[in-house]
């Protein structure tokens, strides 16, 4: 909502500057956007009048003109405007005139004609957007009056970003009420005083969707004159307000919008046939709107019909055929209410969003119509002429929206807003705001919500005014006080943010990717599932939820890689979006992915140049894991991924439940996104990593404990995560340590073979083992490994 | 005696000559061992007569002591220096960067979430998460906005079906904690939230930190005491906060809060659009309906919630100056935190 300042100031005028005026109502909730100047920065421009007029002795386009309007007489201007002629009225910079943009008029010589100041457009004074020639000013205009003070432009627009509730506040009326309240002092509407009817013509009209349009006022107005000049007051009214003079009864009905909220409509009386229907439209019927487009209508569209089809789309857009054209002499004003859920949405749905619109889906005061069409009437008859009929209501009176009754009671004001306020004042702040008080009792009031306030229904909108009102910055700041009750926390929890602190200090950095990535790039990593798609998403970059973390990452890999970086690792939590199988619903699982790339070491005097490899990837996750204290119930497999290398993937399983995967990047999409070198990736359900063990003391043994090592072959395809578990449980109960400290391939074995080495510790808790205990015990785990993996000892 | 006086003289200067530790040992053995030339001298004492013997013996024990002395002191000197050549031998340039993997830093977002968290977990928030592909219901309906609202166009809803939505804000994780805990509750809910606009201003995908209070007796002071402590604590600073009217269709009275801008400090500047103030979060009074969709009951129990732009506070925290650099996941910014 847009409105000059001095035209609210002829309603309401408190003693502010406009800008004290902003900051007063941005603080009472009508937040103002902007506050601007009305016209742009210019001086030295008066009302000029153009005595005569002659063309140009070496130019055609341009014309020899004197002037009048400086106060030393008549001067000569050379101007190109096809308009320019004898008798018009038109701003004249004189010479030393500033125009905006710091533009200052000197005496020229045009084609070796003398020029003696410029006659102005529009658009070089930033006063309107006519810049097809120069402006034509009224004929009464006088002659040499400054165009600023002619024109009263030291003014300013204020902009207010209104809330959808403040339908009220949607016209200069319901600002001005909201003026007068934050200041307590009077609001002075125009007189609008009924104007007789001078015919008795009127139209009838059938409200047949009375939930939708339960009001309607109607008013035949004959023999105006539509070629009549909407006067240069309501022109600039209008543009100070961003609209744009179209037509005297356009421009009426746009000022009364402004004015008191009300969208009006006037139809070309000749063009209707029959009565006015106010119907839901018919699915399939044709109607062409205003702005020459036509629409298919929709059947829960609420019309304007007369005998023959739609005539509106009502309360979003009139159509072509029944608009007021040059030719029209007969019309009828059209002042609706339409109820907000008939109209909201709708003008959406046809992709429009109008100033009715925009007002009716908010709501509209359903009070107010027989007074705009007064309204209207009194300045189209000033304007345009004519001949009024009667003004004709339908109301369907039990379809109208039920007149509330609020109860506020004293304890809840200053219970819900910790202040404590006299009574005479909850009820004056109540009742200025326009509501009535009709009761009242030992525990408060009660009040009848005016017809425009849609936005007050309960107990706790009274409130809000009444904080509103009072000042928020008024209400003091206490500190919550609660009750410190002790709440259980589960040791077995593992923070999320121990996982990352592992991380961050192996190197990864943490990123954040959007969730929603591009379909080819979930086509490519994960082939299988048909992502969730959005249905109106801002790119096909963006238009599928992602189903893993993974592409995030390597497209981030690949960014930093074009921007000189060539060693990274990053990781990300998140959400991942898997669609469930056949009518199963759609799992959201919190995941923690990463990657590494390039060098195994940052690059410095120490380090290799060593890459990365599987095994760095794996002991990352491995140190992640250490936080679960559960290492004998995690184990790796070998697994298929789409996105992973078939030879270097790996599956996590925590008590042989998958729960995360890690690997190289499948080398055909390492080639796609162009990486010179291996990613290794990792991504783990952190749901399905689940709590951590809580250690259980074992006491520490006080004899020897006795290590023998031990190397077998293998076949070089034998998972040694396997032969090591075999080896572990073999070794029986004594084991307390066990590690693979070689695995060798090459020269001296056959090549199927490789050899595995590894140390077994053992300890008895309570005395010193002897050789033929541990020798039976190497000996089951070589009896074990012979038998499961073909293993012979070396 | 004469003798005793020059052989301690002789020994004395072989120590002090001594080169090495060999040499050392080899004046100790000539003079001082068992063959030593100055043990040889207290065999003689049995020429003395029995007065002069006690004399005599006394002199050749102080003279072998002085010797055994110089050769300890001339021994410890040698050693000492020894260890330190090997020390200086070993001396490496300290002012080399150490070995090893650098350390990694949190995402500058969620740096400024665990400091949000950190703040109201002090306080018994409890940390709560849901999911971001909601309901209409969650989203909308259960929030007091119904089909068609017109709040619902402020919000730049994708779409996933007519009924599923990606959620437009953390407030429907309010919804969620209140169905399945009961009163007095105290909950803060970061998460990451979307909406279908992108421009230099606008990222399609950003985060939210929604807080949400219920008790008796919580009125609209505790909830701008809440938000003012806050956000002092968070900036660290003393900021100015104020809290203007505005509309939220969960909330009633409705507010949005304001700090003083932290770049002009209140004098105008770009950052702030030349208002001296910054929009910072959107709060208000739980509004009934939304009690009771959730069954809690409105005369017994009241709340605030408050829902924040965790982009806008890390801007402001860290100075960055472009809302898209959150999620380039370019290295040099991320390192810069």
């Amino acid at each position: 909502m847009k409105f000059s300042n001095a035209w609210l100031r002829e309603w309401v005028n408190p003693d502010l500057t406009a800008q004290q005026l902003a900051d007063q109502i941005t603080m009472a909730g009508l937040e103002v956007d902007a506050v601007e100047p009305v016209a742009g920065a210019f001086s030295g421009v008066v009302v000029g009048e153009i005595v005569a007029c002659e063309q140009h002795p070496d130019a055609d386009k341009l014309r020899v003109c004197k002037v009048k309007g400086h106060p030393e007489g008549e001067m000569q201007v050379v101007c190109g405007a096809p308009n320019a002629r004898t008798g018009i009225k038109i701003p004249f910079a004189l010479v030393g005139a500033k125009l905006p943009g710091d533009f200052k008029i000197k005496k020229a010589k045009l084609r070796g004609v003398e020029s003696f100041g410029m006659l102005c457009a529009q658009t070089e004074l930033e006063l309107g957007d006519d810049s097809d020639g120069i402006w034509e000013l009224p004929e009464d205009a006088v002659t040499g009056t400054d165009l600023r003070e002619y024109l009263k432009l030291d003014d300013s627009t204020i902009e207010v970003d209104l809330t959808p509730n403040r339908s009220d506040c949607l016209g200069v009326a319901g600002i001005a009420r909201e003026v007068g309240v934050l200041n307590r002092c009077e609001v002075t509407p125009p007189a609008i005083d009924p104007v007789a009817p001078a015919i008795d013509d009127s139209l009838q009209v059938s409200l047949l969707a009375e939930d939708a349009c339960p009001r309607y006022v109607g008013r035949v107005i004959r023999n105006i004159n539509i070629d009549a000049e909407t006067p240069l007051w309501m022109q600039e009214r209008l543009r100070r307000s961003g609209l744009r003079s179209i037509d005297p009864v356009v421009d009426v009905t746009n000022y009364v919008l402004l004015e008191l909220g009300q969208p009006m409509h006037a139809f070309d009386l000749a063009k209707l046939s029959g009565g006015i229907k106010v119907r839901m439209a018919e699915q399939g019927e044709k109607l062409t709107l205003l702005d020459e487009q036509e629409v298919e209508l929709k059947d829960d569209t609420l019309l304007i019909a007369d005998e023959k089809g739609p005539l509106a789309i009502a309360g979003i857009m009139g159509g072509l055929d029944s608009s007021v054209t040059k030719s029209t002499r007969d019309i009828f004003l059209e002042s609706a209410f339409f109820s907000p859920l008939a109209i909201a949405g709708k003008a959406r749905s046809y992709g429009l969003h109008t100033d009715s619109s925009h007002r009716f889906e908010r709501g509209v005061d359903y009070r107010l119509q027989e007074k705009a069409v007064e309204r209207a009437t009194q300045l189209l008859l000033d304007i345009v002429g004519g001949e009024p009929g009667p003004v004709h209501l339908r109301e369907v009176t039990e379809a109208m929206p039920a007149e509330r009754n609020i109860t506020l009671r004293r304890q809840r004001v200053s219970g819900g807003l910790g202040i404590e306020m006299s009574d005479a004042e909850i009820v004056e702040i109540i009742t200025r705001l326009g509501l009535e008080k009709i009761g009242e009792d030992s525990e408060g009031w009660t009040f009848l919500v005016p017809s425009f306030r849609f936005d007050i229904s309960i107990e706790s909108d009274l409130l809000e005014e009444l904080a509103r009102v009072y000042g928020y910055n008024r209400i003091p700041s206490v500190a919550l006080k609660a009750s410190l009750d002790i709440v259980p926390r589960a040791e077995a929890a593992v923070a999320q943010s121990r996982l990352e602190q592992t991380l961050l200090s192996r190197g990864y950095q943490e990123a954040i990717t959007f969730s929603f990535i591009d379909s080819d790039a979930s086509a490519k990593f994960d082939p299988e599932v048909e992502p969730v798609a959005l249905q109106n998403p801002i790119s096909a970059e963006l238009s599928v939820m992602r189903t893993n973390l993974m592409a995030g990452l390597v497209k981030a890999l690949q960014y930093n890689l074009n921007r000189q970086q060539d060693r990274l690792r990053l990781f990300e939590t998140g959400l991942r979006f898997v669609p469930g199988k056949e009518g199963e619903a759609l799992q959201q699982e919190r995941m923690i992915a990463g990657l590494i790339y390039g060098a195994r070491q940052p690059e410095g005097w120490t380090g290799s140049k060593d890459l990365v490899d599987f095994y760095d990837i794996k002991a990352d996750v491995e140190a992640m894991l250490a936080h679960y204290e559960a290492e004998a119930e995690f184990t790796f497999a070998p697994a298929k991924h789409p996105a992973l290398h078939p030879g270097q993937c790996a599956e996590l399983l925590r008590n042989g439940k998958p729960v995360g995967v890690l690997g190289a990047l499948h080398p055909e999409l390492q080639k796609a996104y162009d990486l010179p070198k291996a990613a290794f990736l990792f991504e783990l359900s952190l749901d399905g990593l689940g709590q951590a063990v809580i250690p259980a003391f074992t006491p520490l043994s006080k004899f020897p404990e006795v290590r023998r090592d031990l190397a077998v072959l293998a076949d070089v395809d034998t998972p040694v995560g396997q032969l090591a578990e075999s080896a572990v449980k073999a070794a029986g109960e004594f084991l307390t340590d066990f590690n693979i400290f070689d695995v060798y391939q090459g020269k001296g074995i056959d090549f199927n073979r490789k050899s595995v080495a590894m140390g077994l510790t053992f300890q008895h808790p309570s005395r010193t083992l002897n050789d033929e205990e541990i020798n039976a015990a190497v000996q089951a785990v070589v009896s074990e490994l012979e038998q499961k993996y073909n293993a012979s000892l070396r | 005696m004469q003798e005793l006086q020059s052989l301690t003289e002789q020994a004395l200067a072989l120590v002090e000559n001594a080169g090495d530790l060999a040499a050392l040992d080899q004046v100790r053995v000539d003079y001082l061992g068992k063959k030593g030339q100055i043990t040889a001298l207290l065999k003689s004492l049995g020429k003395l007569s029995a007065e002069e013997r006690p004399a005599a013996g006394a002199k050749i024990n102080e003279a072998k002591q002085q010797v055994q002395e110089a050769i300890n002191a001339r021994r410890t000197a040698m050693e000492k220096a020894a260890i330190e050549e090997k020390l200086a031998k070993e001396t490496i340039d300290v002012t080399l960067p150490g070995r090893g993997e650098e350390q990694g830093s949190m995402h500058p977002i969620t740096r400024t979430l665990r400091r949000i968290e950190e703040i109201f977990q002090r306080l018994g928030f409890s940390v709560e998460q849901g999911p971001e592909v909601e309901g209409d219901y969650y989203n909308f309906e259960a929030l007091n906005i119904p089909a068609h609202h017109p709040a619902r166009a402020m919000h730049d809803t994708f779409y996933i079906d007519p009924s599923t939505v990606l959620r437009t804000h953390t407030s429907s994780v309010q919804i969620r904690t209140m169905e399945k805990t009961n009163p007095p509750l105290r909950i803060i809910c970061p998460g990451r939230v979307y909406r279908c606009d992108s421009d230099v201003t606008h990222s399609p995908m950003f985060h939210q930190v929604e807080g949400l209070v219920i008790d008796e007796g919580v009125s609209f002071a505790h909830l701008k005491g809440c938000i003012d402590q806050f956000l002092k604590a968070f900036f660290e600073a003393d900021v100015p906060v104020r809290f203007r009217p505005s509309y939220f269709p969960f909330t009633e009275p409705s507010a949005e809060a304001d700090i003083q801008c932290t770049n002009c400090g209140g004098e105008g500047c770009r950052v702030c659009s030349g208002t001296g103030w910054l929009e910072i979060l959107g709060c208000g009074m739980v509004h009934p309906n939304v009690f009771a969709s959730c069954d809690i009951d409105s005369e017994k129990y009241s709340g605030f919630a408050f829902g924040l732009g965790v982009e806008r506070m890390a801007m402001l925290r860290y100075g960055v100056n472009d809302l898209r650099l959150f999620f380039d996941n370019d290295l040099r910014f991320l390192k810069q935190f």
